[in-house]
């Protein structure tokens, strides 16, 4: 890049090359400095790839990782887990009538009954989860179509949310609170279950509600502005989003710490899922205090109130009640992919062994012509 | 660009019209003004304050990358298209302008520093009729200016009058040209009447005309007009800026040309950029890469569209479909995204840590004590930076002798007089003495007149010399007499000889020590101080030297009145002419001579002969009626002197070592191991060249056949080199093999390739410039470059500086292979420009070699150090730097290839935005650094224990298309392991509370933690040399990885700057989950294992040279031995030792009396305070006298 190789310097040769003729002794040294940097004589280490480190290294891979797979394996295998497929796509589904006939903003609400059976009790703490299928909570102007700001309880943000949230940003020119698509597409459905004694009674599972969100979204990112106090008059001037029957701060009236953005389902909604088929805890079933499991095997009813409509998509909705372990939930994939990338490891090292048995002396006479 | 766009704004500053002739007239500036010619300031910066940032900025965007770069920025800023927030460009954009501009703004400042510096300089300027001293920049063209002693030039001047007599001058032009020796300039007699009278010169008015500025050095034309008279106006007359006056009190001139008009700013300023092949791969990679993400765009718009199509109409309940987006528009929206998000395969900090690797190599060689010459003080100097890795791959070598190969230092080492031989130390029993720096000199004190430097061993000389030995006495009065050398007496005592050739510089010198002092002459006489005896002999005439008769004589008449001719020459021509009396004397001489040539000395036979003062006043009027004969002059002449040098008697033979630098035959055969062929390119003569050949080894007497091309047609030329290619080949086919394909960027460019070809033994072939002249003819080349690659030997002799680069861009054209060029001469420019990397040797002949090379060093043995270490170093760490460099950016980029496949192609990134941003300029950027910085695969004395080890650098081993394709996959593998197994893991799970863990931070955070610890992981396995700042760089990344999530990912941050932060809380939540952790070492073992597994075979199968040696040294665990001392290898068959490197024509100029100016007695005081800096530097006291008009070649 340089424009020209002329210096004006060296015209008059005046390098110390030069002034070398004249000032002899004068100019200093040049030997360059003896450190290891710039004699490039750093202490190093340096490993190469011989049979003593790869094939035990293969070997132990292999050695640990099949233990941990099996680990894995029956971890998950011991989690029980209940799906129900409850989106009414055929014509015996109970929620087929529902999911034909949908409008957002019916008044009156579609209910149908799922009945179920346990074969298996359900122990400890069991999970209720929602899962949707094909729906794209990770296309990117979804992703955006958010205002983190408005959701912190920042009031100007409330009364202007930010442009990301186009096309629901404002509605009949007053603010949508909470703006953007992912909150106007709140799930709605209602899930209740119960439990069919053996006598035909049903007896309600009491669902919490509240515990269900990280608590850093719960404590940090969401928050009401001003506080959890008289939400009404603080969202008053804005408008609910579009597909939402009630506003934000009708979420949970009953508990103010559940209600406006605060709200744990609301929270949960909006952490969006990085994949097209996801599910998203609901509710709780907390373990009864004595040692009777939480859900006994048995006859159950899922009673849904449908709201939500997939079936444009070709989406499904579905209901999990799963127990967890310390792995989380039921997934054998991981135990199934350490059991085999151990035996892999395994199976390699043995080969590779028996190559470095028939071949191996070929490095060794190190006929390097010099 | 830089350089066009500095042009455009030199042009501009000057004239728009070009300037057809120069017109001047001195003392008026009103009338040269009105042409508007350029003053004497320079200017060689390229900005100042204000045009700094436009126009660097506009400088930079001419960069491919940087313009790419700004082009993806202005797309981000399109809402509809932008995926990535503008920060992810910017922050990497700004940060590799910015020091690009920094890098660029220092560079400026210094020349700005540089310029000021000269520009301020002072001179006497002759103004309104008196002298006043002003600033070099103010003068301006017409004026005349007043150069003193041992100042620099100001401007092109046309010199007016000197101080000395006929208007000479002496200047010294190793600026301009590299020459060192002293060139004489002289004045019009009818300005020289000037001289130094203010009052005549205020009132000169001469009118110049003349040529319009151009850059030839060796030319000038125009004419003055003074007084109605023209007088036309050489070369002869100017004095160039560049120059030094020397030797001289006073000068005037008149400023024919200022500032950027002199020749020395018109030859600068066409740099050709020399690019590596790597920069050339790289471009090429490059495009392809622009080509291969184009396509993945594509792919995914078409999936976008689908994807609109099929699904997104129907989503659009939860996701409104924008205004006025159809599918097919949304596909082309999406196309642009990917771009965006893709751009990553070509990163910009790409070609910012390339920069930075060759910078840091580049220092590496500054810094190498075993490259630094304590003698001259000189370290090596990597004076191009880019050119680094290309030393690794050297094929080609081209040297230039003088002064690279050998020291061009003559010694005088042996002589044999009248039978005795003398310089060689026996001891009792009679066995050589290897001489060494102990060996005790000879004491020449008794002499005060003897040069310091000058050391002999064999004291026995010394003795018979003193003892008053007839013969002896008669050897050195002849070696005093008999030659063209000019002293320089500066102060009493102090002598100087200005040699022609340096062989008579060292029989000169000798003599002067042996007591024989040869002290000034006149064209008429020669004084010498005989044994401290003050001699003065008359000189009636001097044989003078030519190729043909490769002998000089001179007869001289002594203070008693005997007339003697002495001649010295070459030891056949003398033993034609020699007394038969003298054969015995002559066998034994031819002994001698046998044995010194043998020792690769180079020898000279001396002969002396009493003349009959009748017939020498007979010989003289013939002499004088040949010499001015009209026609045959040389014939008559030549006859002249074959009759008068018949019957010598024989003295004795010298011989004079032409001392190669140290180590030069065992880097040259360290060299040749390492498959790196040596041609060597000399102005010198066959002989001397051939002699050099063998004593460096690279001519041996084992080898097949030496094939000696020296043939006076095209057709012998064409024949000679037929017959060697079909002796080395016999079976070989008639039409080379020549492989045609095309590179470069777009295909553009036609290569021919002609293969290798492989033949039994070893041959050599040397061709003199002549020969070579034919042989470079488009019909010939090719024959000449088959018949010279099949040698393992190849010498020029007597070529120019011009056929040098001819034969370098030959190989350049038709082997595709690397070349370098080393040289030290102004002779080697062209050479050194044509190679793909030039080597100057700093130190002898002046700068010019050294200004216009790309690595400089004082010795040519550092050459085995710079390509067998440095370069394979350098090549070695390039070439991994951009294998893992494409290696972590495609596997990075293909990530969200696949994720687009799960995210409705809707250019969603898998990862944070702020990790896109510093993922390759925080947290890869340092360890893969230091890779490339400290990397080594074996030290450097198992480098050179094994030159083998260079061999892939020459292959293209390391980084080729095919490692390139090696990589993608090897990417495309990882980013699937990347992608899929977190993908599988994490589908449908949960946290162990039951919480999500799916949601898209979670897994963004999830994913580019098992990049970062795959490719960190991956850095390590390709790092063969961990010191602790490789450690400390990988370990600090991954440490500075987490403290950065941690950071960003908190409530502070997400308080702070709410919508830059969005992932709040997710690295808390993610990463105290088990199974997170155990995606990661699954990730990570799932990349690393068919690596280690596919690397561990291949050493294990197919081990390279490589491996072995790392084996090797794995195994031994000591030092390899120290490089052993090579003996220099004796050959014992005679060769022509005639190597009087002689040129013809300066028998006369002695007799002339053109150069003898120097009058020592005369004028003491003049020269006591101006030492020549030269005579210093030289290592004995005599310098070369060039002609002035001769083009110069090596001497």
């Amino acid at each position: 890049m340089m424009a020209s190789n002329y210096n004006a310097k060296e015209e008059d040769g005046h390098q110390p090359a030069a002034i070398g003729h004249g000032g002899a002794g004068t100019v200093k040294n040049k030997k360059p400095d003896n450190t290891a940097f710039k004699q490039q004589r750093l202490p190093a280490w340096q490993p190469i790839l011989t049979a003593g480190t790869v094939l035990p290294a293969f070997f132990v891979i292999g050695l640990i990782f099949i233990p941990i797979g099996i680990g894995l394996f029956v971890t998950s295998n011991n989690i029980k887990e209940l799906e129900i497929d409850y989106t009414g796509v055929d014509m015996s589904s109970p929620c087929y009538n529902c999911s034909q006939s949908y409008s957002w903003n019916s008044t009156k609400p579609c209910t149908c009954s799922v009945p179920f059976s346990l074969d298996q009790p359900f122990e400890s703490n069991v999970f209720m989860y929602y899962g949707l299928s094909n729906f794209y909570q990770n296309h990117r102007r979804y992703v955006k179509s958010r205002d983190d700001s408005q959701l912190n309880g920042d009031k100007a943000s409330l009364k202007s949310p930010s442009k990301e949230c186009e096309p629901y940003r404002t509605s009949d020119e007053k603010p949508i609170a909470p703006c953007g698509a992912i909150a106007n597409s709140l799930f709605n459905d209602t899930l209740e279950l119960y439990y069919i004694d053996p006598n035909g009674s049903r007896t309600a599972i009491p669902l919490v509600k509240k515990g269900i969100a990280w608590w850093t979204d719960k404590h940090v990112k969401f928050r009401n502005p001003g506080g959890n106090d008289n939400l009404t008059v603080v969202f008053q001037g804005t408008s609910k989003p579009v597909n939402w029957r009630k506003s934000v701060y009708e979420l949970d009236p009953s508990d103010p710490d559940n209600n406006g953005f605060i709200n744990e389902d609301f929270i949960v909604w909006m952490r969006t899922a990085a994949l097209p088929t996801f599910r998203k805890l609901y509710r709780i079933i907390h373990k009864k205090p004595n040692m009777t499991p939480t859900l006994p095997l048995g006859r159950y009813i899922l009673e849904v109130t449908y709201n939500y409509p997939v079936r444009s998509f070709e989406g499904r909705k579905r209901m999990i009640l799963s127990t967890i372990s310390w792995m989380g939930g039921k997934n054998p994939f991981l135990g199934i992919a350490y059991i085999t990338v151990g035996s892999v490891c395994f199976f390699l090292g043995i080969v590779l062994l028996i190559i470095h048995h028939k071949y191996g002396n070929r490095n060794h006479s190190a006929d390097i012509r010099s | 660009m830089g350089s066009l766009l500095s042009q455009l704004g030199l042009e501009c500053g000057r004239k728009e019209v070009k300037e057809e002739e120069r017109h001047l007239r001195a003392n008026d500036r009103e009338f040269n003004l009105s042409y508007e010619y350029a003053d004497n300031a320079i200017k060689t910066s390229k900005y100042n304050i204000f045009t700094f940032l436009p126009l660097n900025l506009f400088e930079q965007f001419q960069r491919l990358a940087n313009a790419y770069f700004l082009f993806l920025l202005c797309l981000q800023l399109i809402p509809e298209i932008s995926s990535l927030s503008w920060f992810t460009t910017v922050v990497p954009l700004v940060l590799v302008l910015s020091m690009t501009m920094a890098k660029d703004g220092s560079d400026d400042i210094n020349r700005h520093r540089c310029d000021r510096q000269v520009n301020n300089r002072k001179v006497e300027v002759l103004i309104d009729g008196e002298l006043r001293s002003e600033k070099w920049m103010d003068v301006q063209v017409g004026d005349i200016i007043k150069l003193e002693n041992n100042q620099f030039v100001t401007a092109d001047l046309l010199l007016l009058s000197s101080s000395e007599p006929l208007n000479l001058i002496y200047i010294e032009t190793a600026e301009l040209d590299g020459e060192t020796n002293l060139k004489v300039k002289q004045a019009l007699t009818v300005t020289g009447e000037l001289e130094d009278c203010i009052e005549k010169l205020a009132n000169f008015n001469g009118e110049v005309r003349c040529e319009p500025p151009n850059n030839r050095l060796d030319k000038f034309t125009g004419t003055l007009t003074l007084k109605g008279e023209m007088y036309s106006l050489d070369n002869e007359r100017v004095l160039l800026r560049g120059c030094t006056l020397r030797n001289t009190q006073w000068c005037f001139g008149l400023v024919v040309f200022g500032g950027p008009d002199t020749k020395l700013m018109q030859n600068c300023g066409k740099t050709t950029l020399k690019r590596t092949s790597i920069d050339r791969l790289m471009n090429v990679l490059v495009l392809s890469i622009f080509g291969f993400l184009a396509v993945m765009c594509l792919i995914l718009a078409v999936g976008n569209g689908i994807w609109e199509y099929q699904e997104g109409s129907k989503f659009a309940a939860f996701l409104p479909k924008q205004e006025g987006v159809n599918a097919p528009f949304s596909a082309f929206l999406t196309f642009w995204s990917y771009v965006i998000i893709l751009n990553t395969v070509v990163p910009i900090s790409l070609y910012v840590s390339v920069e930075i690797i060759r910078l840091g190599n580049s220092f590496y060689i500054d810094w190498d004590r075993k490259m630094y010459y304590p003698k001259s003080d000189t370290p090596a100097e990597a004076r191009t930076t880019t050119l680094n890795e290309e030393l690794g791959q050297i094929k080609y070598i081209f040297s230039d002798k003088t002064g690279t190969l050998t020291q061009n230092i003559m010694t005088f080492n042996k002589c044999s007089i009248n039978g005795k031989s003398y310089g060689e130390l026996l001891d009792f029993s009679g066995q050589r003495v290897e001489i060494n720096e102990k060996t005790e000199k000879v004491d020449f004190s008794w002499n005060n007149l003897a040069d310091p430097k000058f050391c002999f061993h064999d004291h026995s000389l010394v003795e018979v010399v003193r003892e008053g030995n007839p013969e002896v006495q008669a050897f050195f009065r002849l070696l005093a007499l008999c030659h063209t050398v000019m002293p320089e007496e500066k102060k009493e005592g102090e002598l100087y000889y200005q040699a022609q050739s340096p062989d008579e510089g060292a029989l000169v010198t000798a003599a002067r020590n042996f007591g024989f002092v040869f002290r000034s002459r006149t064209p008429e006489s020669i004084t010498v101080v005989e044994m401290g005896e003050l001699v003065t002999y008359e000189l009636l005439a001097v044989l003078d030297f030519n190729n043909v008769r490769k002998r000089m004589s001179v007869i001289v008449r002594s203070p008693e009145g005997k007339l003697t001719l002495y001649c010295k020459g070459a030891d056949t021509i003398i033993f034609e002419r020699l007394n038969p009396s003298c054969s015995k004397l002559k066998e034994v001489t031819t002994e001698h001579l046998n044995e010194y040539a043998g020792d690769g000395l180079r020898t000279l036979a001396l002969a002396y002969k009493d003349i009959d003062p009748k017939y020498m006043e007979e010989w003289k009027l013939r002499h004088h009626e040949a010499s001015t004969a009209m026609d045959e002059r040389e014939e008559k002449l030549d006859a002249l002197y074959e009759e008068i040098e018949k019957g010598l008697l024989l003295l004795g033979s010298t011989a004079v070592e032409d001392k190669l630098q140290d180590g030069v035959p065992q880097t040259i055969e360290q060299l040749s191991k390492a498959d790196i062929k040596i041609w060597v390119l000399t102005g010198d003569k066959q002989e001397t060249a051939e002699n050099i050949g063998y004593s460096c080894n690279m001519l041996r007497e084992e080898m097949t056949e030496v094939f000696i091309v020296s043939a006076n047609t095209a057709e012998e030329v064409r024949k000679e080199l037929q017959t060697a290619r079909r002796k080395m080949r016999p079976d070989g086919p008639e039409e080379p093999t020549v492989t045609k394909s095309r590179s470069g960027l777009f295909c553009l460019l036609k290569t021919e390739t002609v293969a290798d070809e492989p033949v039994d033994g070893e041959y050599a072939m040397v061709i003199n410039g002549h020969s070579l002249a034919f042989a470079l003819e488009k019909d010939m080349e090719m024959e000449l470059l088959r018949t010279a690659c099949m040698c393992q030997t190849v010498i020029c002799c007597r070529v120019t500086p011009l056929q040098k680069a001819q034969v370098v861009e030959l190989v350049k054209k038709y082997k595709q292979a690397i070349t370098l060029a080393i040289g030290d001469g102004a002779n080697d420019v062209s050479m050194i420009k044509a190679a793909h990397i030039g080597v100057g040797i700093s130190g002898q002949e002046g700068m010019q070699a050294v200004l216009s090379s790309d690595f400089s060093f004082a010795q040519f043995r550092y050459l085995q150090r710079l390509l067998l270490v440095h370069g394979r170093w350098s090549y070695l760490r390039m070439c991994k730097f951009l294998r893992y460099f494409f290696y972590k950016n495609f596997t990075f980029t293909f990530v969200h290839f696949w994720y687009g496949f799960f995210c409705g192609f809707s250019a969603q990134t898998v990862y944070d935005e702020w990790f896109i941003t510093l993922y390759n300029l925080v947290y890869t950027a340092l360890p893969v650094l230091a890779l490339s910085l400290f990397d080594q695969d074996v030290n450097d004395r198992w480098s050179f224990q094994y030159p083998k080890l260079y061999a892939p650098g020459q292959l293209n081993q390391y980084f080729s298309k095919r490692a390139f394709v090696y990589t993608v996959l090897h990417s495309g593998y990882s980013s699937l392991v990347l992608f899929f197994i977190p993908w599988a893991a994490m589908y449908d799970t949960v946290r162990d509370d039951g919480k999500d863990i799916v949601d898209y931070q979670s897994f963004a955070l999830l994913a580019q933690t098992c990049l970062l610890i795959a490719v960190s992981i991956q850095l390590g396995l390709d790092t063969h040399y961990w010191t602790s700042v490789n450690q400390f760089f990988l370990w600090g990344s991954l440490c500075v990885y987490f403290a950065v999530i941690f950071t960003m990912y908190s409530n502070g941050m997400f308080l702070i700057f709410t919508s830059s932060f969005p992932f709040i809380g997710t690295a808390r939540n993610s990463l105290n989950q088990p199974n997170v952790w155990l995606t990661m070492l699954l990730t990570s073992i799932l990349c690393v294992l068919p690596v280690v597994a596919y690397r561990f075979l291949r050493i294990l199968l197919w081990p390279t040279v490589n491996d072995k040696v790392r084996y090797k040294v794995r195994q031994d665990k000591v030092l390899p031995p120290a490089p052993r001392r090579v003996q220099a290898r004796r050959t014992s068959t005679r060769r022509s030792g005639y190597a009087f490197s002689h040129a013809q024509g300066y028998g006369d100029l002695v007799t002339s009396g053109r150069f003898l100016r120097w009058t020592p007695k005369s004028r003491p005081a003049l020269f006591s305070q101006t030492d020549s800096p030269l005579a210093q530097t030289q290592p004995q006291f005599y310098r070369t006298i060039n002609e002035g008009g001769e083009p110069p070649l090596s001497p």
